[in-house]
């Protein structure tokens, strides 16, 4: 469990990473907080020859409101979105998910940023930004540019972002009166990886749900946005949708994948547990 | 042997026995100051890496270490074709377990792979990080072979034969067929049934294996830094299969990180670290990394069970009846062999109870998984939950409460000594005892009540029983009479120091579980000193006296009575020479706090220190024809019954989330009976972590394996230990019944909570589950198993 020999550059600027990555293109890595790029080193899951430490760098720190927005830099640790109160008025799904990411030891180093350009399928991040419409900010030398999350992420440990790119922030659209947020995840122990997972909103316009996304994790090879699912909560009062519809229709159009220990009817199960979940939540939020 | 005349140190006021000390060596590991074999750097040391299998079987057709052997760094590459001259091979059998049978096994890879991770060629370098690149370097062809890892269908006669030359896949069977077992299950009022499958897991020490081998070629010693239970068999290992000179080896383990059996085998890895020391004549450092560590560690248990109990209308336990099959992977592990998992399963099912009819057959099968072997517990938590789940499941057929079957089927308490239908000798128990005031502290009556209310509210909680016993103290009966040359003796030597301090070297060890600590209690209230002025000095061949380490839960009992009457042989000579000094008759004096005072009255006559500085630096005040010894040596075996029995009842409060099929642990008890307790913190400690990974195993913990052979949840992420946050509040509570077979009267409770948690999880589950008409007897009990079982998927 000893990496690979790797060169190691400490970056202060985004023209530093951007010198690195145009020169090595896929052999170099960014390393965030390292909460899973350096265990993948150590087993040789991974052998980068260049690491960009970018932990030095002020512009991807930092939370703030930004028109309608919300912009959390890509290197903001998960302990620092649970603290903010920013977070917590105008994305609240994000700081629910938190407390289920891994222990206190990894939330303290590990970021924002970095669960979201890992893309492990797993993850809570990745179905939170989903279910929030956020916008990704990417950059690199030759310039900047926006993906919404549905395009971003592209299959297990896969994205859209280009080798030569960094990820900036993301752009969180903020929260309303009317918004309605559920998150909740099945683990056998605290902090494991989900059996399976729901990050959920939806907006309550003239007593009527409107605008519903359900993003379901560790079911997939990324998080899963039932739209089609979704869209039959769709007019529907919060206090009378028929959940066991829902579910019937949830199933018909997926079919999550087995883990380890998990069978895809266990996870099929979990998925309808939770969609139960969230319509419960969605008709207390109201009450 | 007993001595409990009124002078015992046991009952003496200022005896530190039963008294929650606290561990000196506690500071040493919190600080992060304690020093483990990877800490220890020689000079001209260098570092082994292994290219292992990545095939369960396979014949090696070609290894081409050239790349790897030009890669700056890198001082040999080396396959078994280069150690043959260096080291024997070893097969792990014992004379005593009749008809049991293995293949000889190497340092490396003899030609061909028996598992996952066998290793192949061994890399040395200058550090482990280029031993791992050259390691990813070598080429090695392999022609893949059919793999036997079901061990359900490893005797079927088309399975092939993992060692042609041993005939089959068999390694050990063992049968018992007691009283009459057919006439009892013939005329039971209630017979239930069931199948079991025991998961196969693993130790997860946080210090893994550790060793650096360090051959010095000029005076032909050998020096072993080792992460290991029991030096002195290392010593022996070493010696016999590098053909080295016993007396010029030398083992050393400092501090250790956890061992739980897993450090009392001998590994291939590390023997070949053996081998290479003696080929290079420079220090070879080993250090296995969690992911070889999950491969090539010894796994635990891996049975499939299926057992039938007869019982009389009033709810007495009349028969049982059971076969076992457990795959112990490709070879019987040595010195100790995987057999005695096995065979402790054959003595020891339902083993609290006192049905006479009893038939058992159980069988090891060899298959190419990573090996298995005694692990804490060895055994008992496959004899207990078998039992214990059939009692339950008795105890609803008859209609009838769980913890009232119990006790009319128990052992009575006054019944003992006691001759079980395996054969066991039971000297003296207290499962009657223990069992009520279990149901007393943990208000049974009361949770019953609350079970029934919330069950109205779709709440579902379950109680789950486990009485049980463990070996503990063993004799030579254990590996001795088998030809191994483990000692089931140990020894203590204790000395008076010139400033009153007292050292105390001590064939036990320590490894985490507080050995020291007990060591300096006995010590100090044998001599009449504090235990802070007692140096207690394990794990040196050269220093400590020839002893057989720990394993079995033998360091209190065994250990702790050799270092009782080596503390008062030290004292009757110390008390020798004070009486010499003060003119007086020994008798006239005691040595209480590190003082000689008068026996009455405890007048303070003189410091230990001044008798030190007497005796050391001017020998020539004292009386003509005395000689003072202020060391003092003594041994002990247990000889009087082969085993000393611990025996413990557990219970355990779970509730199931029959939505999601999570269980959440709430509450666990135990009634422990260790005899003689020396330090209840330390008592408790083990207990509680015993339980901790018996729970670990109910819930979570399973070595998974494709049907190829591999091996496909090996690494913290995927392999599930444990975690507090799942943990229950685990209480603590005794009654004491001291074996007669020791002075100090201690039993081991090393394992026993490992022993019970298995058995009381399943039984609290299958309480919950109760109105669902389901049962689980398949661990670990996972969400996928207990959603099944109740029909939701």
């Amino acid at each position: 469990m000893k990496p690979h020999a790797f060169d190691y550059v400490r970056a202060t600027s985004l023209q530093d990473i951007f010198g690195v990555l145009d020169k090595h293109g896929d052999d170099a890595k960014i390393l965030a907080g390292g909460q899973s790029l350096v265990p993948a080193m150590n087993m040789r899951l991974a052998a980068p020859r260049v690491i960009v430490d970018v932990n030095a760098i002020e512009a991807l720190h930092g939370i703030a409101v930004v028109g309608d927005m919300l912009r959390i830099g890509a290197m903001t640790r998960y302990v620092e979105i649970a603290a903010s109160d920013l977070v917590a008025r105008h994305a609240p799904l994000i700081v629910r998910a938190v407390p289920f990411i891994a222990h206190a030891a990894i939330r303290n180093r590990g970021t924002f940023g970095g669960s979201l350009c890992n893309a492990d399928p797993a993850s809570e991040l990745p179905a939170c930004v989903l279910a929030e419409r956020a916008v990704f900010n990417i950059s690199s030398s030759t310039g900047e540019r926006s993906v919404a999350a549905n395009d971003f992420f592209l299959g297990t440990y896969t994205t859209a972002l280009e080798p030569t790119e960094v990820l900036l922030s993301v752009d969180v659209p903020l929260s309303g009166p009317d918004s309605r947020y559920f998150f909740d995840e099945v683990a056998r122990r605290q902090g494991d990886y989900a059996m399976a997972g729901l990050a959920a909103r939806a907006e309550v316009r003239g007593g009527v749900l409107v605008d519903a996304r359900l993003v379901f994790f560790a079911v997939s090879d990324m998080p899963l946005m039932v739209s089609a699912t979704a869209a039959l909560l769709e007019g529907q009062a919060p206090g009378s949708v028929d959940a066991e519809a829902i579910c019937e229709a949830l199933i018909q159009n997926v079919t999550p994948q087995q883990d380890l220990t998990t069978s895809s009817v266990t996870k099929e199960h979990l998925m309808k547990v939770l969609t139960r979940r969230a319509i419960a939540a969605f008709a207390r939020e109201e009450a | 042997m007993s001595d409990r005349s009124a002078v015992s140190v046991l009952d003496t006021p200022n005896s530190y026995i039963g008294r929650s000390v606290s561990r000196p060596n506690a500071k040493r590991l919190a600080q992060g100051r304690a020093t483990y074999v990877d800490d220890i750097m020689l000079p001209r040391m260098v570092h082994l890496a292994f290219c292992r299998s990545p095939y369960a079987h396979a014949e090696i057709l070609s290894i081409d270490g050239t790349a790897a052997l030009a890669l700056p760094g890198v001082l040999r590459v080396v396959t078994m074709a280069d150690l043959q001259d260096y080291c024997t091979p070893w097969v792990g059998v014992l004379d005593h377990l009749k008809g049991i049978k293995s293949a000889p096994q190497w340092p490396l890879a003899n030609g061909k792979v028996f598992f996952q991770g066998e290793p192949v060629v061994a890399i040395v370098a200058s550090n482990r990080a280029i031993a791992e690149d050259a390691a990813d370097l070598i080429e090695v062809d392999y022609k893949e072979l059919p793999p036997v890892t079901d061990a359900e269908t490893a005797l079927d006669p088309d399975t092939p034969v993992i060692h042609p030359e041993l005939g089959d896949n068999l390694c050990f069977e063992r049968s018992i067929d007691s009283g009459d077992v057919d006439a009892a299950f013939a005329s039971a009022a209630v017979v239930v049934e069931e199948s079991f499958h025991f998961n196969r897991h693993t130790a997860v020490t946080l210090e893994p294996r550790s060793i650096i081998c360090d051959y010095n070629p000029a005076d032909e010693n050998l020096t072993l830094h080792m992460s290991v239970q029991c030096p002195h068999m290392s010593k022996h290992l070493y010696a016999k299969h590098l053909g080295l000179d016993e007396n010029k080896v030398r083992v050393i383990c400092k501090d250790i990180g956890g061992s739980f059996g897993l450090k009392i085998h001998t590994y291939s890895d590390e023997m070949a670290a053996g081998a290479l020391t003696v080929m290079l004549g420079r220090p070879v450092k080993f250090i296995a990394d969690r992911l070889e560590s999950f491969v090539t560690d010894i796994h635990a248990r891996d049975h499939r069970v299926t057992a039938k109990m007869a019982f009389a209308q009033d709810g007495e336990v009349t028969a049982v009846e059971m076969d076992d099959i457990t795959g112990i992977g490709p070879y019987s592990v040595y010195p100790r062999s995987s057999g005695i998992e096995m065979n402790q399963v054959v003595n020891l099912t339902a083993g609290p109870y006192k049905h006479l009819n009893y038939r058992v057959r159980a069988r090891a099968v060899f298959q190419n998984k990573g090996v298995m072997c005694q692990y804490r517990g060895v055994g008992h938590p496959i004899a207990v939950a078998v039992g214990e789940a059939l009692v339950d499941k008795g105890a609803a057929a008859l209609g009838m409460d769980p913890a009232e079957v119990r006790r009319r089927s128990f052992i009575p308490d006054d019944a003992y000594p006691y001759t079980s239908p395996s054969g066991a000798i039971y000297e003296r128990q207290s499962h009657r005892q223990s069992l009520d005031k279990l149901v007393t502290i943990m208000d049974y009556e009361g949770l019953r009540r609350e079970q029934r209310a919330l069950r109205e509210r779709g709440v579902y909680r379950g109680i789950g029983f486990a009485s049980l016993i463990e070996v503990t103290n063993p004799s030579p009966a254990f590996y001795g009479v088998g030809g191994a040359r483990i000692a089931s003796q140990d020894g203590c030597t204790i000395r008076l120091d010139p400033t009153g301090g007292i050292t105390c070297a001590t064939g036990v060890t320590e490894q985490g579980q507080g050995t020291e600590t007990i060591i300096a209690q006995i010590a100090a209230s044998a001599v009449g000193v504090a235990p802070g002025q007692v140096r207690v000095i394990t794990g040196d061949t050269d220093v400590v006296p020839y002893g057989g380490g720990t394993w079995a839960s033998r360091g209190a009992g065994i250990g702790g009575e050799a270092a009782l009457q080596a503390g008062k042989e030290l004292r009757r000579n110390i008390l020798e020479v004070a009486g010499a000094i003060l003119q007086t008759a020994p008798e006239n004096l005691d040595v209480r706090d590190g003082m000689i005072v008068d026996a009455k009255g405890f007048n303070e006559r003189m410091p230990l220190a001044e008798l030190g500085r007497l005796v050391y630096f001017r020998g020539d005040t004292l009386p003509d024809g005395l000689q003072p010894e202020l060391v003092a040596t003594k041994h002990y075996v247990s000889r009087s019954y082969p085993f000393a029995f611990t025996n413990a009842a557990h219970a355990c409060l779970a509730e199931v989330d029959v939505e999601t099929g999570l269980v959440s642990l709430l509450k666990y008890w135990v009634v422990e009976d260790c005899g003689t307790v020396i330090n209840p913190l330390l008592v408790a400690e083990q207990t509680r972590g015993g339980v901790v990974q018996g729970i670990g195993a109910a819930l979570y913990e399973e070595c998974l394996y494709s049907p190829e052979g591999q091996m496909i949840n090996g690494s913290m992420a995927d392999y599930l230990v444990p975690m507090a946050a799942e943990m229950p509040e685990i209480y603590v509570d005794h009654v004491t019944t001291p074996t007669e077979t020791s002075e100090l009267g201690a039993k081991g409770v090393g394992e026993a909570g490992t022993a019970g948690a298995p058995g009381a999880v399943m039984n609290a589950i299958n309480d919950a589950l109760e109105p669902f008409d389901t049962r689980l007897s398949h661990m670990p009990f996972t969400p996928d198993k207990i959603l099944r079982a109740l029909g939701k998927t």
